[in-house]
């Protein structure tokens, strides 16, 4: 019985394992020293396991369904585990150079990651739970990394002041819908809501939808990541950006399906509802940053926007336009961020995008495949950025939620000056002071790649489209 | 061989547009030439060597779509050969008149190259051209309808630095899109009630589309009525009938050749050439042969009376062209097809005698158009002056009336415009008949008015100019000879096929003898003895024996429905219908030579006295001014207010006031609400959690 529940469990487990080797490795041996070798490591182990879930993953449900392992938590799983180790990969030199290369960061990213693995698997509010607060702790303290600094500092405890408040919100919904049917697990949520839900249980969705709101920063719980993301070293900020957004949004999916998919009217309007806020939201209130990182902070609030329109078509269909959307969206960052990474001046980090002015002058290749990067953000076609979007619109339009298309299309318009305004500055602004030449090969190899896919990739989205959906089958059904 | 006829203008244009750069100039313009010469002779043996049978030759399957099956075929048959011979033949004179005539032009710039691409552009002509008349259904022809159409307007806009050609040739082209628009719509009602663009399919169906209902515009209508009027609307609009008429003279704004071939002797009578190959339809379709008559008429005599008081010399052959375009819808109208290609034909050679000849005097008056500023040049310019004399005695229908040896003895023009005054009056149709009558009173009066102004009396006009009139050089002056030949001859060595004898005609345009109408001279071997029934049937017809057209539709290169005896009654029209048509063109003659030889102050006295009348024709009509303030300015004001009001105001406004306003007030509030504290964030999602939650407590849910 153990055994096999142990089976499906295994990959978490080895990447558990692998953690805590590595924290007591490292701290009884030659500590900081160790770090770099261990972020390769790291990734490296990341890299293998999503090779090794992708493949001859383990499927099934374990320890009486409160863990299930299925295509859909394969598909979100990967993308996690693969963005992860990108992002560890791309930090190490930033780190390296200011000073905050230390080797609790890769292990606290394994188990932020073990975390995430879990929450897209979870098939019990109880686990669901466990995941959500692995993760939140981790990302917590990653987020205070840099400790003497203020900003940094900021940024970790409002992250878990906030982070603790929708933790509560979310323990609270989940105790109502506990209350209300009197289980915990997904299966007899699904079961006890046959026959609609009360206000009761209405009112526990909702606090859970916000507790996941939250965790997506999708408006209006998304107040701390501007704050967060500025604050963050710009690794952990890319990070932020990536891996958590798909485990949230997996999480959210698997909820809002597994458990209550009998009552779609009943959250396709709250979704829809967030959907909206974010995608506005996002769009109108990054024109005013100057700041680059929290105008991707912005600029991923509104993605989550679009990403939730097509969890808010409740359908199979939009759950596969949601992991499309997810798979791009993380592709781009990276990119991006690789890019802000390389941002420095006499070796100090450069965040204001002022810098950027006549870019283009000085470094033609990096100056076009950001161009290429924030055209694709933008939604402009061909790039592929563009078909995330068409994807999502199309499936809640076909859903008959043409109104929620429709502003996703204004809103996606709105967006669109922010990221031309960058694009504008680096072909056409004025003459400044040049950043620091260079860029690390492998910043410098991600930037490229993530470029070149956004062109490449319209040609068949490299095959993620039949894989999302038979993704987004298996959770839908 | 017919495909080297279709292909060789295609080709002359590509190499001749294209490749000029690696041939030179003048090697390029000789390949187009060349090879359209190549085209016309080929032509000529198609034309001399046809049987009358109809052929198809299928270069290429073209559309595979539904039921819409379509190859791209050349359908061969007499009417194709006629205009095969026509296009070619003209075109080919045109391209090498244009040596000379386009050697200099002040219109382009010192070391400018015009002379190429203006080579290329009737190269390309000529190939649309053949399209539309090969076709074999009418998706070809449309593609051939519109590609004349471009040509056209690259020729006539060719002065693209003058304003006025600009204008014209958006004229032409839009006036063309409203006859473009019927014809369309006529192709379209064609497919929906046949199922078929393919003229077999399309002539088969015929007799059931006389018999069909079809509700178009909320009224039921005839089917064949129907696409009869719409298809005639496309003609209208490329043959300048009537209301959509306006373009044709300021089309003239082209060069010279150019309107010798497109707007004189080819493109405008593509619409001739549509109603007489939808003979089985119109056949069919009484009440829209009736409309065809009626507009043909009115045409006639209108654009004569508009050409009595023009100035400019191509002018007052446009409204000629005009008019004698009328004459040929007309006799297609009344049924008989085979007297409309005829004048179309013999029209072809003296009409683009005419021009290329106008073209002549011009080049040799260092461009001036104004025919008040000419006078007495048949000194100066000898051979154009006997060219252009033999046009006007074509176009006038100058011959021996009465006399037949065989044929009817004199030039083209009389021998064709005869044939539809005849046919006009064995129709029973009054109005056409007189009206072409005076017409061709009018004809003759501004074809003699034109000559006596240009080449008589005193020399007028900047003194300058007459001093340095010259003769056109060789390459000009020889394909007025040529065209010359056909003036005089066409219509003599080719009226019984067209129009003397019904039997000829039959056999001519492969047209199947009807066995049982024919009874008495040749009921019992139909087929075996053509010749000699013929024979017999050219001696005997009139009285009361018709001779009668048989076959189905689609059988010949023209129907003629078992009923139409027009052609045949034509021949025993009364002496005075015979003569009406020499005694106008007389009578006109006489005014001219009274009014410009004899008295030459009586014009400007006329025009005194009645100058109403006289406003009212030079302004023709008033149908510009007529059109400028019922569409033109509509179009305009409505334009205007989109612009100003709809796009710059409510679009461009509303999109500055939200972008430039609302976005950035929305922005600064985000950002304000963006504290840094977080009890504000928190406020912000308890805020949010409360909203939802009311909202679903107000809604309940949906379930």
């Amino acid at each position: 019985m153990i055994a096999a529940d142990i089976q499906v469990v295994l990959p978490e487990l080895v990447l558990s394992v692998f953690a805590m080797a590595a924290l007591m490795g490292a701290v009884y041996t030659i500590k900081d020293r160790a770090a770099p070798l261990l972020v390769w490591t790291t990734s490296g182990v990341m890299v293998l396991v999503a090779l090794w879930i992708a493949i001859a993953g383990p499927q099934g449900s374990a320890f009486e369904g409160s863990f299930t392992s299925d295509g859909f938590s394969v598909f979100a799983k990967v993308m996690i585990l693969m963005s992860g180790a990108a992002i560890l990969l791309m930090s190490e030199g930033y780190m390296a150079r200011h000073g905050i290369l230390k080797f609790e960061y890769p292990v606290l990213i394994t188990l932020a990651s073990v975390g995430m693995m879990v929450m897209v698997s979870a098939g019990d509010l109880i686990v669901l739970y466990m995941g959500l607060e692995l993760q939140s702790l981790a990302l917590y303290v990653v987020a205070a990394l840099r400790r003497d600094s203020i900003k940094s500092t900021e940024a970790g405890l409002k992250y878990f002041v906030l982070g603790a408040l929708s933790s509560g919100l979310l323990l609270y919904g989940a105790s109502l819908t506990y209350g209300y049917t009197g289980t915990t697990s997904f299966a007899g949520i699904i079961e006890a809501t046959e026959g609609g839900v009360s206000t009761g249980l209405l009112f526990g969705l909702v606090f859970l939808l916000a507790g996941f709101a939250f965790k997506v920063s999708a408006a209006p719980f998304h107040m701390w990541t501007p704050d967060v993301y500025e604050g963050s070293p710009t690794p952990v900020t890319a990070f932020f950006a990536t891996a958590p957004k798909v485990a949230a949004m997996g999480l959210f999916a698997r909820v809002v399906h597994d458990a209550f998919g009998g009552v779609v009217g009943d959250w396709q309007q709250i979704v829809a509802l967030l959907s909206v806020l974010s995608m506005f939201l996002g769009a109108i209130a990054a024109i005013g940053q100057r700041n680059i990182k929290r105008l991707m902070a912005y600029s991923s609030i509104a993605h989550m926007g679009f990403a939730l329109m097509g969890l808010a078509a409740g359908t199979v269909l939009g759950v596969q336009a949601m992991l499309i959307y997810m798979a791009i969206y993380v592709t781009m960052n990276i990119g991006t961020f690789a890019f802000i990474m390389s941002m420095e001046k006499d070796g100090r980090v450069v965040t204001d995008i002022d810098a950027l002015q006549m870019y283009s002058k000085r470094e033609p290749l990096k100056a076009l495949a950001m161009l290429v990067l924030l055209f694709s953000l933008a939604g402009v076609p061909p790039m592929v950025g563009f078909f995330g979007k068409l994807y999502v619109l199309r499936a809640a339009y076909d859903a008959g939620l043409g109104w929620l298309a429709v502003a996703g299309v204004l809103a996606s318009v709105i967006g669109a000056f922010y990221y031309l305004r960058i694009v504008y500055y680096m072909y056409f602004g004025e003459e400044r002071d040049a950043l620091d030449p260079g860029m690390s090969p492998v910043l410098w190899g991600f930037l490229m790649a993530s470029a070149a896919v956004m062109v490449v990739g319209i040609v068949n989205l490299f095959g993620i489209e039949p894989a999302a959906a038979a993704a987004a089958a298996s959770l839908v059904n | 061989m017919e495909t080297i006829i279709l292909f060789a203008p295609l080709a002359g244009a590509l190499i001749c547009g294209f490749g000029w750069k690696i041939l030179g100039e003048t090697a390029a313009q000789w390949v187009a030439t060349g090879l359209l010469f190549l085209a016309a002779f080929l032509s000529w043996i198609v034309f001399l060597g046809h049987d009358g049978v109809t052929d198809q030759i299928t270069i290429l399957r073209w559309i595979e779509s539904g039921t819409l099956a379509t190859d791209w075929s050349i359908r061969l048959d007499r009417l194709t050969a006629i205009m095969l011979i026509v296009i070619t033949t003209v075109s080919a004179l045109v391209h090498l008149y244009s040596f000379g005539y386009m050697a200099h032009d002040d219109n382009f710039r010192e070391g400018e190259s015009y002379r190429p691409r203006f080579f290329a552009y009737l190269s390309f002509f000529t190939f649309a051209m053949l399209m539309l008349v090969t076709s074999d259904n009418l998706i070809q022809m449309f593609f051939g309808w519109e590609g004349v159409g471009v040509a056209s307007y690259l020729l006539i806009g060719f002065y693209y630095r003058k304003p006025s050609a600009n204008a014209a040739a958006i004229k032409a082209f839009v006036v063309n899109r409203v006859g473009d628009f019927g014809f369309a719509l006529g192709i379209f009602a064609i497919y929906f009630l046949v199922d078929s663009v393919k003229f077999d399919d399309i002539f088969a169906a015929a007799p059931t589309l006389a018999e069909t209902q079809i509700t178009f515009l909320w009224r039921e209508w005839n089917a064949a009525n129907l696409i009869g009027v719409l298809l005639f609307i496309g003609a209208m609009g490329k043959s300048a009938q009537l209301i959509l008429h306006t373009w044709l003279p300021d089309a003239m704004e082209g060069p010279t050749p150019v309107s010798a071939l497109i707007h004189a002797a080819t493109m405008v009578t593509a619409g001739v050439f549509l109603v007489c190959r939808m003979s089985p339809i119109y056949e069919f379709a009484p009440e829209a042969s009736q409309f065809i008559v009626f507009l043909g008429a009115s045409t006639a005599f209108f654009a004569a009376t508009v050409g009595l008081v023009q100035n400019d010399i191509k002018r007052v052959i446009a409204y000629s062209t005009c008019s004698q375009l009328g004459y040929m819808f007309v006799a297609a109208g009344v049924g008989v097809y085979s007297v409309a290609m005829f004048h179309l034909f013999t029209h072809a050679f003296f009409k683009a005698m005419l021009f290329l000849g106008a073209g002549s005097v011009i080049h040799g008056m260092h461009h001036e158009q104004d025919m008040r500023n000419y006078g007495g040049l048949r000194h100066k310019l000898p051979y154009t002056f006997w060219a252009m004399m033999i046009g006007t005695l074509a176009i006038t229908g100058v011959g021996i009336p009465l006399l037949y040896l065989g044929f009817p003895v004199g030039f083209a023009g009389f021998v064709s415009k005869d044939a539809i005054i005849e046919s006009a009056y064995a129709a029973h149709n009054g109005y056409a008949f007189w009206l072409l009558v005076v017409a061709a009173l009018f004809t003759s009066f501004y074809s003699w008015r034109l000559m006596f102004l240009t080449f008589y009396g005193k020399p007028r006009g900047d003194h300058h100019t007459h001093e340095h009139a010259h003769e056109s050089p060789m390459t000009m002056l020889a394909p007025l000879g040529v065209l010359a030949l056909g003036a005089i001859l066409a219509g003599m060595i080719w009226y019984k096929p067209f129009f003397g004898d019904s039997e000829k005609v039959a056999k001519f345009f492969g047209i199947p003898e009807a066995v049982a109408m024919a009874e008495e001279s040749h009921g019992e071997e139909p087929a075996a003895d053509e010749a000699h029934s013929g024979e017999e049937a050219a001696g005997d017809h009139g009285e009361d024996h018709h001779f009668a057209f048989g076959g189905d539709p689609g059988d010949g290169a023209i129907y003629i429905g078992p009923d139409n005896h027009v052609l045949d009654e034509a021949h025993s029209v009364p002496i005075w219908v015979k003569l009406a048509p020499f005694i106008s063109m007389l009578l006109g003659f006489g005014t001219a030579y009274q009014m410009y030889i004899r008295r030459p102050d009586w014009p400007a006295k006329l025009a005194q006295n009645q100058r109403p009348l006289y406003e009212f024709l030079l302004n023709k009509w008033y149908f510009d001014e007529i059109y400028d303030f019922l569409f033109v300015r509509p179009a305009r004001g409505i334009g205007m207010f989109l612009w100003k009001r709809g796009d710059q105001g409510t679009i461009d406004g509303g999109i500055n006031g939200i972008a430039l306003g609302i976005i950035p007030f929305l922005t600064r509030l985000a950002g304000r609400a963006q504290t840094g504290y977080m009890f504000t964030y928190v406020f912000w999602m308890v805020v949010g959690i409360a909203a939802v939650l009311t909202w679903v407590s107000i809604t309940g849910g949906t379930n």
